[in-house]
């Protein structure tokens, strides 16, 4: 799980540091495989409710479906306790709400040593890596 | 049974310790209620009137004697009344002195229940619970719930295929699913592999079926968006047949299509069935067409291999037994002459509780735990120790949660039926009830859960105890008679030949009656929602309603005739009438 290691960032110091052309929010209902991508180095995916869990799949569509090698930049109601879901839905950046502790969430993606099925990073599940 | 394997075994203790932490932060206050709740729902923990309900998953509903005993001591060292706060007022319902503590329940989705455990101790539970492979993961949310199946899985005479090597192949790909942990709401998923579906599974957001195509290959028929609730819908078949290895893939298009377009605007409309039924056809499109994906441009990763299918397969070989059979007739035939008494009570039990077995030698027995005074599905931690040892000395270690609320031993040696039979009926286990009227499903009710608008409990006793005669019991025959407290239908009330439903009205209870649903068995027909007979009736009327529907069952059958086909060939009418006729208070409040 050393790959792809997801970034944290707390959300009252983070600052972007890319030009605004490069970057792209993809709203929740829209279908990331309908953007244009062309010149893009990071999709932010929004979380409205950390309950909504819609971004796992539009994050997993642009990683693991369109190849995508930018940043993907979780945004919103980001806590530490889902961040083991966006590092393997195929996000690299998390901006952690600001009450978040964010050493706390480095711990956490540590918590499990591997999964059951595979995911946008280790797209291999389980039984079939251990084969 | 399926063992765990170190990484199975690791997988479920560094749950625990997750969820220890978890619950650390919320009760030193870093851990805000809104962010604990769908942290401590996935593992089970969910609050109710006077305390969490803790919802233990038992997968596909198959338990061992030493998960047994580990639930018996849940029950008897940590579901305990007085540890909560019993003050709140329960004004209307029973005193809380009444409600049954120190017990598990089994719930239809083969799972086991507590009602009394409160948070303060919930981690200890879930390390206890890990030292026998034991956890919560899963069972409540808005997640992919526990996978079940037929209770007679690998044994069942009627079987096309084993189904639990796919439910626990399942099992691993839904555990912790990083995309599918929040869903628009709870997703269940179940399987039968046999030709009579007794896992109820057009009922289910996903339902699967085993079958062979024309050329002999195994595959799945998938139905999706059926379930129960306030818009009761039987789900829709939109594969006739997927080739076996392929239900992993093909789930995964399923998920994330309700994942993305599910709404998540109103919960009443959240389950995958209103996505179904609003979309139709393109719902089936959208899903074939993320599944050429999957196949295609991600190279189908999870395609069960055939390795991985045997893998698993080998866990779930039967286990060595035989007997003599000339022995176990000769047997159970000394019993039959042995008293008259015990003659009938033997023979009933033959019956109704004794299935026949693919080994010929062997049969499945199920312990009903129905019985007057004590909830349905409730086992206090003392019948769980003893249906541990019976599960050890009768059924090589295992048993199964049904779906019907009882506790099935899969593996039970003929010669060994008659000394089966006498332990059970010593635990008060032997009640030859399975399938008749009293082998109710119910859900817990107004008693313990705030969603409730009625209790099931004082209703489910009163008809225990108005049916006890056995001899009448089975004149009866085969009757589904479903009970739940509130519209979101725990008691299957949807699918009962008998639905009661409880409803609220002026604060006060009341419950709807519907007839002629089915769970879609072969005794009930097509899986279908039952109808309501008319207004709702007061709670005090309703054993008379249900005394008045069977009677008019006993007036109106021809032969054999079972109660759903008499309801089928004479209408709901004569029903309505006898019902109607039973009214006092309802009848004093219309007029």
């Amino acid at each position: 799980m050393s790959q792809n290691n997801l970034q944290l960032f707390s959300a009252d110091t983070f600052a972007a540091t890319e030009a605004e052309a490069q970057r792209l929010a993809i709203a929740n209902d829209a279908d990331p495989r309908e953007a244009d991508l062309s010149g893009i180095s990071v999709v932010e995916l929004h979380f409205p409710k950390f309950s909504d869990g819609r971004a796992f799949s539009q994050a997993f569509l642009l990683r693991r479906r369109l190849g995508f090698t930018g940043q993907i930049r979780a945004t919103g109601d980001v806590l530490i306790d889902q961040l083991v879901q966006m590092q393997r839905s195929g996000f690299s950046q998390a901006v952690l709400r600001a009450d978040q502790n964010l050493a706390h969430g480095e711990a956490l993606l540590k918590h499990y040593p591997a999964f059951y099925q595979g995911d946008a990073v280790h797209t291999a599940p389980h039984f079939a890596a251990a084969a | 049974m399926y063992q765990y394997s170190d990484f199975d075994r690791q997988f479920v203790h560094l749950r625990a310790a997750q969820y220890r932490d978890q619950l650390t932060r919320w009760q030193a206050g870093t851990l805000g209620d809104d962010e604990f709740k769908p942290l401590r729902l996935q593992n089970g923990w969910y609050v109710q009137r006077f305390a969490p309900m803790l919802r233990v998953a038992v997968p596909y509903g198959e338990i061992s004697s030493p998960q047994l005993r580990v639930l018996a001591t849940i029950a008897r060292d940590f579901d305990h009344k007085e540890e909560n706060d019993v003050s709140k007022s329960n004004a209307g319902l029973s005193e809380v002195p009444t409600l049954p503590d120190r017990c598990g329940h089994f719930t239809t989705r083969q799972n086991v229940q507590y009602n009394w455990i409160p948070l303060s101790r919930s981690a200890d539970v879930m390390d206890l619970l890990a030292s026998v492979g034991l956890h919560g993961i899963q069972t409540s949310g808005n997640c992919i719930r526990n996978i079940t199946t037929d209770a007679l899985a690998g044994i069942a005479v009627d079987e096309v295929a084993d189904p639990r090597p796919f439910a626990e192949i399942l099992r691993q790909w839904s555990t912790l699913h990083p995309e599918f942990a929040f869903l628009p709401r709870k997703f269940k998923v179940a399987i039968t592999g046999a030709r009579e579906d007794r896992a109820a599974t057009p009922w289910h957001d996903v339902g699967l079926r085993l079958l062979r195509d024309v050329d002999g290959e195994l595959g799945f028929q998938v139905r999706v968006g059926g379930g129960m609730g306030r818009t009761p819908i039987i789900g829709s078949v939109i594969r006739e047949f997927l080739p076996w290895n392929q239900i992993l893939n093909y789930l995964e298009a399923v998920v994330r299509a309700y994942n993305r377009f599910g709404r998540r605007d109103n919960i009443y409309k959240a389950r995958i069935k209103i996505l179904v039924k609003a979309e139709g056809q393109a719902f089936t499109d959208q899903v074939e067409a993320e599944y050429r994906d999957i196949l295609e441009k991600d190279g189908a990763p999870h395609t069960i291999s055939q390795a991985e299918l045997d893998r698993v397969s080998a866990f779930f070989v039967p286990p060595q037994l035989n007997c003599d059979r000339k022995s176990a007739d000769a047997k159970i035939a000394h019993i039959l002459k042995a008293a008259a008494e015990d003659d009938l009570e033997f023979s009933r039990w033959l019956q109704q509780n004794v299935k026949p077995h693919q080994n010929p030698d062997l049969r499945a027995v199920t312990l009903s735990f129905k019985r007057f005074g004590q909830a349905p599905g409730d086992a206090t931690a003392e019948q769980l120790e003893r249906a541990a040892e019976l599960a050890e000395r009768f059924s090589a270690g295992e048993a199964r949660v049904t779906h019907e609320q009882n506790l099935l031993l899969p593996w039970v040696r003929c010669d060994q039926l008659p000394e089966l039979w006498r332990e059970a009926r010593r635990l008060g286990l032997a009640k030859p009830n399975i399938g008749l009227l009293t082998d109710m499903i119910a859900c817990p009710g107004g008693d313990f859960c705030d969603l409730a608008n009625a209790r099931s409990l004082p209703l489910a006793q009163a008809i225990l105890g108005r049916y006890k005669d056995l001899d009448e019991l089975h004149d009866l025959g085969e009757i589904d008679l479903h009970i739940s407290g509130c519209i979101n239908s725990c008691g299957h009330h949807h699918s009962g030949h008998i639905g009661i439903l409880g409803v609220d009205k002026d604060g006060q209870e009341w419950y709807q009656v519907t007839l002629g649903g089915s769970d879609g068995t072969r005794l009930s027909g097509d899986a279908t929602p039952g109808k309501v007979i008319g207004p709702s009736f007061a709670a005090s009327e309703v054993p008379d309603v249900i005394e008045a529907l069977l009677d008019t069952y006993r007036a109106q059958r021809t032969g054999n005739e079972t109660f759903v086909n008499t309801l089928h060939r004479t209408g709901a009418d004569p029903f309505k009438t006898a019902a109607n006729a039973v009214r006092t208070s309802t009848a004093r409040a219309a007029a």
